[in-house]
């Protein structure tokens, strides 16, 4: 099958797709899952799946959650079967050439002061890198947007580099301001609204991710590209200032690829 | 505008209606009824369609009067009764015409939500599609929080359409005495045989950690020899996910659209109404069924609800003149023709 373009390869690309594994969530839910790890490829088939499944929805389907390695089909077993959905979703798979989603690209300001970033020393210290050594990696990686989850416009991003991996913090914080940029596993993250979390925090993002007072109030979408800006405290400060007053909005660089 | 004035809010009062769907790619949870039937009985009581929003109330009820104009209002569910001014309780499940200013109150004790529809709904704005309230984030619903001392709830309407009042002929029928019923998967394979035995083979009780995002259960610890850690995939209503703890989860209407936990089972959605009525230290079986049977056991419920007798009453109180029955026979007409 066809893969979303974030990716150059994937473990799909044969043309049957042996390891799909069709898992039920009652008579509502229907989870094609790819594999069982965090993997760009297996992301990039499950993001194409999606794609194609708006492109030409089946009866009954209501809507779908992409993630790491898995897509979500919520359904209306009053307008299909699970038997009928899986057979028209396994037509979509053996399907060459399954279109990519389309994606977009985000350069997100994001401040690495002392101040915000609550565990750059941590993370030097279990990586053996320097502070400015973990900031400059995390802001020249361009991520991937995975899946959003845990909380409203909340993103997973992809696309870590290895010396950064690290398991998430022993003990989790109760409140992570909004705003926190945050790396844990493969993985990097950004706290839309205060909330307990575990992740280790980098910096810290002006940029309201998920604003109810806008037509779409999430920002980013899964499958976006994102990368960071390095902005200093007073750039950080007026950048905030205009978000607060809707003056600046949205406030991330938007390229159509 | 007609408005409700909140004299006392209850314990947990917010709007809802069958949820807000198409947005849980961006994280958005689905929120809505947790008792989906007794909404939908209470907005046809009144003449609503099914889904359009109305009060959900937990706990304890509020207590609330008419401004400006008449309401017709019907209180489904949970064992909630309206008391009208000073006078006798009134039957659950029956529409009702309130006038302005007399104090409603909706009493208990409640044994699961009750819901209060308004013909032609409550007057607050879309949220993504829908006016469900969701606390965590506060948005949806009446500016998405709880009702509290002194809010105006708006209606669409100044006076309810003519008609007569109508009541449930026979209250719904939840089967609370029979097992939960449940499709394994998607991470059964997550559970040795010994835990999925376990798990359909014991009595959970229902823990005091019981809300609108879900039920903790206590009851025999379900071991997963795979470990408790998976990339987070995505969440119905009525999944049900083991934590380290190996007690099991039930998730509701507020659940998050993904988790990180193996999911053992998931509650059909023929029984997830009657999951809402699963208050603390309620005791709950779970009989493992095929997605094939749940889809017959949906479409099943879904015939008995369409065919769910209704019947009209007087909607009158002993001694005072029948003004739904006056309604009914046109003789006022003219006092709705401007509506």
């Amino acid at each position: 099958m066809g893969i979303g373009k974030a990716s150059g390869q994937s473990a799909q690309q044969a043309g049957a797709a042996p390891s799909v594994r069709f898992l039920p969530l009652g008579d509502t839910g229907l989870t094609v899952e790819f594999g069982t790890a965090i993997d760009p490829a297996l992301n990039a088939a499950v993001r194409s799946l999606d794609a194609a499944l708006h492109a030409a929805p089946p009866p009954g389907l209501i809507e779908t959650v992409p993630t790491f390695r898995s897509l979500l089909v919520h359904y209306n077993p009053l307008a299909t079967s699970q038997a009928d959905l899986t057979r028209a979703i396994e037509t979509l798979l053996h399907r060459p050439g399954l279109a990519s989603a389309p994606s977009r690209r985000w350069r997100l300001p994001v401040c690495y002061d002392t101040e915000f970033a609550l565990d750059a020393d941590a993370v030097a210290a279990a990586t053996g890198l320097t502070v400015e050594e973990v900031q400059r990696l995390h802001a020249t990686t361009e991520f991937t947007i995975y899946m959003l989850g845990f909380l409203p416009g909340f993103p997973f991003l992809g696309g870590l580099p290895k010396v950064l991996e690290l398991p998430r913090r022993t003990e989790p914080r109760v409140r992570v301001p909004a705003g926190s940029v945050a790396i844990a596993m493969s993985l990097s993250c950004i706290y839309t609204v205060v909330s307990p979390g575990g992740w280790n925090i980098l910096g810290r993002s002006p940029v309201r991710l998920f604003d109810p007072q806008r037509p779409q109030p999430a920002l980013v979408a899964p499958g976006d590209q994102v990368g960071f800006a390095a902005v200093d405290r007073a750039e950080y400060d007026r950048l905030a200032a205009a978000i607060e007053r809707h003056s600046l909005d949205p406030i991330a660089e938007f390229l159509v690829p | 505008m007609t408005e409700f004035r909140i004299v006392q809010p209850g314990l947990l009062t917010t709007v809802q209606d069958l949820g807000r769907i198409g947005h849980q790619a961006l994280g958005v949870p689905v929120s809505g009824a947790l008792d989906g039937i007794a909404l939908r009985l209470a907005n046809r009581l009144v003449g609503n369609s099914s889904g359009d929003a109305a009060l959900e109330i937990i706990g304890i009820g509020p207590v609330f009067t008419v401004t400006d104009g008449t309401a017709r209002v019907a209180l489904v569910g949970g064992g909630a009764r309206l008391i009208v001014g000073d006078r006798p309780a009134l039957d659950p499940g029956a529409s009702v015409t309130l006038k302005e200013g007399i104090e409603i109150r909706v009493g208990g004790p409640l044994t699961g939500p009750a819901y209060l529809a308004a013909a032609g709904g409550f007057a607050v704005p879309e949220f993504l599609g829908s006016r469900s309230t969701y606390l965590r984030n506060t948005f949806g619903g009446f500016d998405g929080r709880a009702l509290r001392p002194r809010d105006m709830l708006p209606l669409r309407l100044d006076a309810p359409p003519p008609g007569a009042e109508l009541r449930l002929a026979s209250p719904w029928d939840y089967a609370e005495t029979s097992a939960i019923r449940v499709v394994l998967g998607p991470q059964d394979d997550y559970f040795s045989p010994d835990g999925l035995a376990r798990f359909l083979g014991s009595t959970y009780i229902v823990t005091k950690d019981a809300d609108r995002m879900g039920l903790r259960l206590d009851g025999p610890a379900i071991d997963h020899p795979r470990g408790f850690d998976i990339p987070s995939d995505g969440i119905v209503t009525g999944s049900i996910q083991v934590p380290g703890n190996g007690k099991p989860i039930i998730l509701l209407a507020d659940h998050q659209t993904v988790g990180g936990y193996p999911k053992i089972a998931t509650v059909i959605s023929a029984d997830i109404a009657r999951l809402a009525h699963a208050l603390p230290g309620t005791a709950l079986r779970f009989e493992a069924i095929s997605v094939a049977e749940a889809e017959q056991a949906r479409r099943e419920l879904e015939r008995r609800l369409a065919l769910h007798p209704i019947e009209p009453w007087s909607g009158g109180f002993p001694g005072e003149p029948d003004e739904a029955l006056l309604y009914a026979e046109n003789l006022i007409s003219g006092v709705t023709d401007g509506l």
